[in-house]
């Protein structure tokens, strides 16, 4: 065999490789970007841990949520809020800390049990929604919420964002971002936080990286007490 | 002179066969349109139908479903996270857009507009939902 036919050879091969290489996750983001046609299931429990320790002193959770949801990010009482973030002082030792705030997603959701259409509902997956072509607009749901995730939305809105439908009359909370999370991709607010402090994932899996976490460290829901089993867990509270 | 040779000579042929000929085609063309506008009745509006191409559906059927076909794809997507399935109001608006000002609704001959202006049945869909070509939206972003 002539050396020629030796180095065409070995250059077909690395050019195919080449090619492999650059294709192969275009065609996992495309197959994911076309979207699932299997409804969610209950096989799949979606939650976070949230590392109060590492949270630093800047709301780019919030910048990212309101970003994402086309939400104002204004705070008058009438400015849909989806997260916030609040400040936390032990009055006896003043240690203070700051964390995310946004609807738990309960696996016991007091708002669905409220609400009086059938509009405030938790899907299978452990995301509590609501399904604003059924809302009326009453805030019961706003009422019985413990962590006041909620928010109604007062003034007629422009320019939403195709994936995230809003609009005037109706309640609206944290949705985990479930546009993103029916995509494969995790949250805005897990996503934008520069320390990692936000960890999304299975809660029903006992291999996924937050259940491992949970199993190991201290973890707290916060009002515990009222046992609505909550998605989103803290930790260092 | 022959009965024929007069007729030839007064050009009876022609004056016969021609008339006979054009109002035949005339008709034919009438019957053609006619059928033509049994499917188009009179004074529907013309619309902007934006990049158009192979619907989700014959158009026909569309103009009579679309409402259902939108509902239950809207029932499964809220509650059951079923993004993947082909009758979503973001389809529509996605080939649907005027290329003009990348909305199906805003002016008479909008896509949705048109049509829910001219049979007065009101269009709720985009007080909450975009109207606007997400592509077209996402380029503006970017710039």
């Amino acid at each position: 065999m002539t050396d020629t036919n030796e180095q065409r050879r070995q250059f077909l091969k690395t050019s195919v490789g080449a090619a492999a290489v650059a294709i192969a996750p275009g065609m996992l983001m495309f197959d994911m970007a076309h979207g699932d046609t299997e409804p969610v299931s209950s096989k799949v429990r979606w939650g976070m841990l949230i590392d109060t320790a590492n949270c630093a002193d800047c709301d780019k959770c919030v910048k990212a949520c309101n970003k994402e949801n086309g939400l104002s990010g204004g705070l008058s009482p009438t400015d849909s809020q989806w997260i916030r973030k609040v400040e936390l002082t032990d009055m006896r030792t003043e240690r203070t800390l700051a964390l995310p705030m946004m609807c738990q997603h309960c696996a016991e959701p007091p708002c669905v049990d409220v609400c009086p259409t059938g509009a405030s509902f938790k899907r299978a997956d452990g995301i509590v929604l609501v399904d604003k072509h059924i809302c009326i607009g009453c805030r019961y749901c706003m009422m019985a919420c413990p962590y006041k995730a909620r928010s109604f939305v007062h003034e007629p809105l422009h320019d939403q964002k195709p994936d995230v439908p809003r609009g005037r009359g109706v309640v609206e909370s944290c949705t985990m971002c479930v546009q993103r999370v029916d995509k494969g991709l995790i949250p805005a607010c897990a996503e934008a936080c520069p320390n990692k402090s936000i960890l999304f994932g299975n809660l029903n899996a006992p291999d996924s990286e937050i259940s491992k976490k949970m199993r190991t460290v201290a973890s707290t829901q916060v009002r515990a007490d009222l046992g609505l089993n909550t998605g989103i867990r803290y930790e260092g509270i | 002179m022959s009965h024929d040779s007069l007729r030839r000579a007064l050009h009876l042929d022609l004056l016969v066969t021609v008339p006979a000929r054009i109002i035949v085609f005339v008709i034919a063309i009438l019957c053609l349109t006619n059928i033509a506008a049994a499917t188009e009745s009179y004074g529907m509006p013309k619309l902007d139908i934006g990049k158009g191409g192979q619907c989700v559906a014959p158009t026909e059927w569309m103009r009579v479903n679309h409402m259902k076909v939108l509902f239950k794809q809207r029932d499964e997507t809220v509650h059951q996270g079923i993004r993947g399935s082909k009758y979503s109001l973001k389809n529509c608006v996605e080939c649907h857009a005027s290329l003009r000002d990348n909305s199906v609704i805003g002016r008479p001959d909008s896509f949705c507009e048109g049509c829910h202006r001219y049979e007065a049945v009101k269009i709720d869909c985009f007080e909450c939902h975009s109207s606007k070509r997400s592509t077209a939206l996402a380029q503006e972003e970017t710039k």
